[in-house]
């Protein structure tokens, strides 16, 4: 069926299909359309919706909801991610699966509500404190806001990491005819969780792609803030803190090969563009400008996730660019990454807008 | 590739968003254009400048937000000192003659848009439906069948009958405009 949707829209049915069933959040433009579709339409699967008195109220929430077994979600922009850090790494540290949409809009505080930006890709990654992997994804049309939030689903079932869906203004409310899958592919653990007597909640065999127990199946679980053994209880017992640490870190390490989600083309060019998101539409057009202007090839390497960031795919895609360009509506935010990932002798480009507009394939065209 | 650029423009409360909505969804969903809608507004929920863009093309479209404007439909005056430096020197402007008092562009089509909502539908609100209506006469980009279909998903059932009235009341107005860039 063709129909006309935005971004937004896309993503809450998305959820939906993914078997979400429980959102908490607080309305926030330019994601209050998320919140919004899934108030009238939760209830209508058998979900459940509540909007709460904030956002960290509603990360909470959602954390509970998924110690509970539900697939769970929120969405937000930029005042409200802010709020949400500190239950997003309480989500990290007791494994909660959960997603978590921002809707990028300009800041510092609450900066332009209805503007777009994509300024927040260094708080999606450090906002929260601690060492701590994260799995941030980023669509640049209507439809891969819809399948990045099954991805997003799939990842954080599979890793037990919250994933963040970076979507921006531009994203979020544009509208674009599209035809929608009615199923999508889910991630199933292999095997059963083990009997309730051999099972602890965070052991060496269900750091990832296992079968987790939640609370009210009769299992014991303790989930806590602090740093904890393997049934949950906290120490700070140094070698237990290591290893808390290291196996978070190990979720993104040993997952890495299929983790990754790239797109490019002509990459044997000299100049190649680096992207995501809303200004990757702006650099595939200046692509399409420059190659029918002078016939020369321009490379493009657009991302979908952007944490883990791919440094080692990046220096083996980018080895023959000479030149590297990075199209940001930030200062430059994931353009450091890119600079120091590359050989030392590319020069790699900051293209930067960040007065609420888009940036235009024009002011990329300029910067080739 | 064949592509269209159309801005609509007024204050807010105009209701210049959902029309650009169902002008997208009626060539996109239900006459295969592929289509991109882009609104622009200021924080407030009434007044303050209100802006949609919607581009039609025969091939996907990347960039999402117009540049050139084949078509500027403006409800204020704001709107249109705004954008007609948008507006292709071979571009049609459609403005409102009560709301938009100056429009120094040679393909200019002046109507009685939110008189006519008033006098033939009773409130000013249904300007913008009857707009899509004379788009959909002046330009010929979409059907007034499309235009029908998409209003009946977008506005509530108990006004459906009026929003469609307001469509046709639009589509007269427009057949009595009679050469544009469109028709040539």
């Amino acid at each position: 069926m063709r129909q006309l949707l935005s971004g937004n829209e896309a993503c809450a049915i998305g959820a939906i299909r993914a078997g979400v069933r429980f959102f908490a959040g607080y309305p926030i433009t330019p994601s209050t359309e998320i919140a919004e579709y899934l108030a009238r339409e939760l209830p209508r699967v058998g979900g459940t919706f509540i909007q709460m008195e904030d956002e960290i109220g509603s990360i909470c929430c959602m954390n509970g909801a998924t110690a509970a077994g539900l697939k769970a979600m929120t969405a937000t922009s930029g005042p409200g991610f802010s709020l949400m850090q500190e239950g997003i790494g309480y989500s990290v540290m007791a494994e909660l699966p959960c997603i978590i949409v921002n809707v990028m809009r300009g800041g510092p505080a609450t900066g332009t509500p209805t503007r777009t930006s994509q300024a927040d890709v260094m708080q999606a990654r450090y906002g929260t404190h601690g060492d701590h992997p994260i799995v941030a994804l980023c669509p640049w049309s209507v439809r891969e806001c819809f399948d990045l939030t099954v991805e997003a689903v799939n990842i954080s079932e599979r890793l037990r990491i919250p994933v963040i869906v970076l979507m921006d203004e531009i994203v979020g409310h544009m509208r674009e005819v599209v035809e929608l899958p009615e199923e999508v592919k889910l991630w199933q653990p292999a095997k059963p969780k083990p009997v309730r007597e051999e099972y602890y909640h965070y052991d060496d065999t269900n750091n990832y792609d296992a079968a987790i127990a939640s609370f009210g199946e009769g299992y014991r679980i303790h989930l806590t803030g602090l740093t904890h053994r393997k049934d949950g209880f906290p120490t700070d017992e140094p070698e237990i803190i290591k290893w808390n640490l290291d196996r978070l870190r190990a979720k993104i390490e040993d997952n890495r090969s299929w983790l990754w989600d790239l797109d490019y083309q002509d990459l044997g060019s000299e100049t190649v563009i680096v992207c995501y998101g809303s200004a990757a539409r702006s650099a595939m057009e200046a692509k399409h400008q420059v190659e029918l202007k002078t016939g020369r090839r321009i490379g493009i390497l657009r991302l979908r996730m952007l944490w883990p960031f791919p440094s080692q795919r990046l220096i083996g895609l980018l080895r023959s660019a000479r030149r590297v360009i990075v199209p940001e509506m930030n200062q430059g935010q994931l353009y450091r990454e890119v600079e120091r990932t590359v050989n030392l002798n590319v020069s790699v480009v900051s293209v930067q807008r960040y007065d609420g507009e888009m940036l235009t394939p024009e002011e990329i065209v300029a910067a080739i | 590739m064949k592509k269209f650029e159309i801005r609509l423009a007024g204050t807010g409360g105009q209701g210049v968003i959902l029309a650009s909505v169902i002008l997208a969804e009626a060539a996109g969903v239900y006459e295969g254009w592929y289509a991109v809608q882009t609104q622009s507004y200021g924080p407030e929920a009434r007044g303050g400048a209100s802006r949609a863009d919607v581009i039609l093309a025969d091939g996907p479209i990347l960039y999402p937000k117009c540049r050139k404007l084949d078509l500027l439909v403006g409800l204020s005056q704001q709107a249109i000192d705004k954008y007609l430096p948008d507006l292709k020197h071979r571009g049609l402007a459609i403005i409102d003659e009560f709301y938009v008092r100056e429009c120094p562009h040679p393909q200019t089509v002046c109507l009685p848009l939110s008189r006519t909502a008033r006098e033939k539908l009773g409130r000013e609100l249904f300007t913008n439906i009857l707009t899509l209506g004379a788009i959909a006469k002046i330009t010929g980009l979409v059907s007034l069948e499309s235009l029908k279909k998409a209003v009946s998903s977008r506005v509530p059932k108990q006004y459906l009958d009026l929003n469609t009235r307001a469509l046709e009341a639009g589509w007269e107005l427009g057949a009595g405009v009679k050469s544009n860039p469109f028709s040539a």
